[in-house]
């Protein structure tokens, strides 16, 4: 973290954010480099390599936040950041405890994929293009991405902290499209972590396989049902339904506007005591895993719902001091050009003791939604959709005909309510989340998951 | 900034590369976030970057840096020359050659434009005399308003000024050089209401060249009205029926419908419009162009991210689908002329087929004449999920949605919870009126539009 920022440079940041007064300031310097590249018609593209530095210096009086950043980690630059920053306010100066070393735990990387050559990596995508394409003729399109990126990221505050981070997140993503006559489909599938290359050293090729049959799956789907019924939510990304309709109600910064629906629950039986639930920013290699947030706060394991107990909210360090409390390491930010706020990390509910196969046998008429393409939420009304990439009826207890154009609508208290059996399987899957026009990547996870009722929204009604 | 971007071609030759194009971009930026009568951040900063694309015979590769000394760029013109040895061979990959970009070959479509002499209008000069006190007025301004349009305002979630002022350069090794600076700001907030059981929110925004040309208290009260409106509701009966998208929704709609009009999408089997180049896929009333000229438009530019000139192209007229929308690599692919219409969010992303101003002719009918002419039907305001409801390749959607019942031609009772279904070639034939209601939406690239009459959807609901 000393290569980034000198701790003596980073002494005298803080000593001119606060020259006007304010009780915090904080210098967040970051260094980072990528590379991405596709392939799309069975042809390498787009093969792009970035490189990023900069640095972030912000000052809180009264509750206010001054804020400035810069490209470059020239010491000069900064310390005129930090003069930006400190330059609207009008106070005696105030001064920084002296800085002392943090240790965060970096996440382990084995095979750092800057090491690896780029050849490699283009064959890689290769593989994925062959496995789709041998899936049938009726796969039409095939593409796929890879990207890595690695993140050194160092902070300091006026409170003394002074911690670092190095993180390195690798991720490939297969989309297949399938036609047959004038039906087209599409099939996704990814694979990402907070890990070096090794993470492909298993079958990586298994994703494409995965996206091609979701396609021609649904290349013999009826168009979804219309209307009120069980859902069935299958393992891994269909955990990114529990993120949506409570996780983002959890960060504190909608909670104390008043713009959550959980504001105000906290102890109160939300869901039934089957259902416990985390946000873990340590999960090892997890994709939404750091070892310290973005404000230095070691990542910690937070349990927000405790057999059916709101137990917790999310916070960052604004939101934590507001309500006296201490951080829960939640605060991430995009990059040195943001602002951090209150985040979710891997958030998933933890498995529970129900057999998927029974969970589905025991509904006579309703909808298993396997995965889905994404959701939203409004966390102040609680209003959620969400796109369902994958699903099926489930009739008799049995999972018959693919469904295609489902969409899962309703309200988060309800639904989480709603929840009346949890699986004893688990899977987390990666995801990107887009919160205050900054995205971070975030891993989500469950077992499979019913809920008693939910409006399912397709074309037939 | 043009200097940098001259600098990097050279390298890029230097290090490789046949043909080379630079991009560079300067922006200086302020933002403030108000809640509860006080700020609660003030943003200022600058950021400048420079993106590379390195043409190696039929190969091409890209890189982007914030490192604008001369090592710096040297070693960003090395890397994009790199990226460019492992990308496979392209026979269309090639620079944009400033003949094309100045002349070139046109559609008939697209008659007599020539590169315009200098766009006026696309920056206010006045944004830098705003002190951030004022701009922070304004902000408060918007908040103020909707707090006291009504008594069940029960607070406002955050409102939000931003600004950005603009310089872009390009250069390349063919010869295309380019320099313009425009500014954009917008307000907006998410106003609560308190409901019967439970909050509602409201969206109010605006948006101008400068802070001068936005109404604080038309934001506020914009906010105020959409999430009041939305109290007591409830969710409609699931069937089939006529459905007016107000302007933010039909601008969501129009944005999805523009990025299926791009020809890499198109040449690519990825868009539902693939094919149909001539074919009858909207209503009469429907009349919809791209004007990467129009001075109002904030995606407006004398050229666009290769420095291709940007025009006027019409792409639906008389319920025909006139052209796809070109940058030069689909140009050359499809055997047609560039639109100008090369995009890029920056100068960490490599230019790419998009829309630049997309615009839905003003039709005939006022909105309570368009609600009139629906009948019993569905008025929406709010559309939630387009990103994961919408299959781009098919145009399958299904999206959440709230807003109004319509009964005998006239509003009823707000709705919520419920979704649309349709297919993007299906809602376009079925438009069946356009209202006079026209407005910039900012939200799925720059779209004008006004409200629009589908003459039938499903709405699913209870």
């Amino acid at each position: 973290m000393s290569e980034l920022i000198d701790s003596e440079v980073a002494a005298r940041v803080l000593s001119r954010a606060l020259a006007n007064g304010g009780e915090f300031a904080e210098v967040y310097a970051e260094r980072s480099a990528g590379l991405t590249m596709a392939i799309d018609e069975s042809r390498i593209e787009a093969v792009q390599s970035g490189a990023a530095a900069g640095a972030g210096v912000r000052v809180t009086s009264d509750g206010t936040t001054y804020f400035s950043h810069v490209d470059g980690l020239d010491p000069a630059d900064i310390e005129r950041a930090a003069d930006e920053a400190a330059a609207a306010l009008h106070a005696e100066r105030s001064e920084p405890r002296p800085l002392s070393a943090v240790t965060g735990t970096p996440q382990p990387i084995e095979a750092p994929p800057a090491g690896v050559s780029a050849g490699r990596k283009a064959e890689l995508l290769r593989e994925l293009d062959e496995r789709a394409r041998g899936a049938g003729g009726e796969i039409a399109q095939f593409t796929a991405s890879y990207a890595e990126a690695r993140r050194e990221v160092c902070v300091a505050n006026s409170e003394g902290l002074l911690a670092g981070d190095d993180r390195t997140r690798v991720r490939i993503g297969a989309q297949a499209v399938a036609r047959r006559g004038d039906l087209v489909e599409t099939g996704a599938e990814t694979l990402g972590a907070h890990r070096g290359f090794e993470l492909f050293d298993g079958d990586p090729g298994s994703i494409a396989g995965e996206a091609a049959r979701k396609a021609l799956t649904l290349l013999d789907a009826a168009p979804a049902p219309a209307g009120s019924m069980p859902v069935v939510v299958g393992g891994g990304f269909g955990g990114v339904l529990f993120h949506e309709m409570t996780g983002h109600g959890l960060e504190a910064d909608h909670v104390q506007k008043g713009a959550s629906v959980y504001a105000g629950k906290l102890g109160e039986q939300v869901a039934r005591p089957l259902l416990t639930a985390y946000d873990d920013g340590r999960l090892p290699n997890e994709w939404g895993s750091d070892g310290i947030d973005d404000e230095g706060v070691p990542t910690q394991k937070t349990r927000v719902i405790e057999e059916g107990r709101l137990a917790a909210y999310l916070y960052d360090g604004t939101t934590a001091r507001r309500d006296g409390v201490a951080s829960t390491g939640n605060g991430r930010r995009e990059s040195f050009r943001h602002l951090p706020v209150p985040r979710m990390t891997n958030t998933y509910i933890a498995p529970g003791d129900a057999e998927p196969e029974a969970m589905i046998a025991e509904v006579e008429r309703g909808f298993y939604a396997v995965s889905f393409a994404g959701g939203q939420v409004d966390p102040a009304t609680g209003d959620f959709v969400f796109g369902v990439s994958e699903g099926y009826l489930i009739e008799g207890g049995k999972v018959t005909s693919p469904c295609r154009g489902a969409t899962l609508i309703g309200n988060c208290l309800e639904a989480l309510a709603a929840i009346d059996a949890v699986g004893n399987d688990f899977e987390m899957k990666t995801g990107i989340c887009g919160k205050a026009g900054q995205r971070v990547p975030v891993g989500t996870g469950q077992g499979h998951v019913r809920i008693a009722a939910m409006t399912v929204g397709g074309t037939e009604v | 900034m043009i200097d940098a971007a001259r600098r990097a071609v050279e390298a890029a030759a230097k290090a490789g590369a046949g043909e080379a194009e630079a991009y560079a971009a300067e922006d200086s930026g302020r933002e403030v976030r108000v809640h509860g009568g006080a700020v609660e951040s003030l943003t200022a900063a600058t950021q400048r970057g420079l993106g590379v694309r390195a043409w190696i015979g039929k190969r091409v590769g890209y890189a982007y840096g914030t490192d604008l000394s001369a090592p710096g760029i040297a070693a960003l013109a090395e890397r994009a020359t790199e990226a460019a040895r492992v990308a496979d061979e392209d026979e269309f990959a090639g620079a944009p050659s400033p003949d094309a970009a100045a002349s070139g070959r046109h559609s008939a479509d697209v008659q007599g434009q020539s590169a315009p002499e200098g766009l006026e209008g696309l920056s206010d000069p006045t944004i830098g005399e705003w002190s951030t006190g004022r701009l922070a007025e304004l902000a408060l301004e918007i908040e103020r308003t909707a707090l006291s349009a009504d008594p069940r305002i029960a607070g406002v979630e955050q409102a939000v000024y931003a600004d950005s002022s603009e310089r872009v350069a390009i250069a390349s090794s063919t010869g295309i050089e380019g320099e313009y600076s425009s500014s954009s700001c917008y307000g907006y907030l998410q106003a609560l209401a308190e409901g019967e059981d439970g909050r509602e929110t409201g969206l109010g925004f605006g948006l101008g060249r400068g802070p001068a040309a936005l109404e604080p208290a038309a934001i506020g009260r914009e906010g105020a009205e959409r999430a009041l409106a939305m109290i007591g509701a409830g969710k409609p009966a699931s069937r089939a029926c006529p459905v007016v998208l107000d302007p933010t929704v039909a601008a969501s709609f129009i944005g999805l419908v523009g990025r299926g009009l791009s020809a890499s999408a198109v040449q690519r089997g990825r868009s539902p419009f693939a094919g149909r180049a001539g074919e009858e896929v909207a209503g009469e009333a429907l009349t919809l162009y791209d004007d990467g000229l129009d001075p109002e438009g904030f995606a407006s530019s004398p050229f666009d991210a290769e420095g291709v000139p940007r025009r006027r192209t019409p792409l639906v007229e008389a319920r025909t689908l006139r052209t796809y929308l070109y940058d030069t690599y689909t140009a050359r692919r499809g055997d047609a002329a560039s639109t100008g219409s090369a995009s890029r969010a920056g100068y960490r992303s490599q230019p790419s087929v998009s829309t630049s101003n997309l615009i839905v002719a003003p039709g005939s009918l006022g909105f309570a004449e368009l609600l009139g002419e629906a009948g019993e039907g569905v008025l929406v305001t709010d559309v939630a999920g387009l990103h994961s409801g919408v299959n781009p390749v098919s145009g399958v959607f299904s999206v959440g949605a709230s807003g109004r019942a319509i009964r005998g031609g006239e509003l009823a009772e707000p709705l919520r919870e419920f979704t649309i279904a349709s297919d993007l070639v299906s809602m376009l034939r079925a438009v069946r009126a356009v209202g006079t209601d026209a407005r910039w939406v900012p939200f799925s690239g720059s779209v004008k539009t006004p409200s629009l009459l589908i003459g039938e959807m499903t709405v699913a609901g209870s």
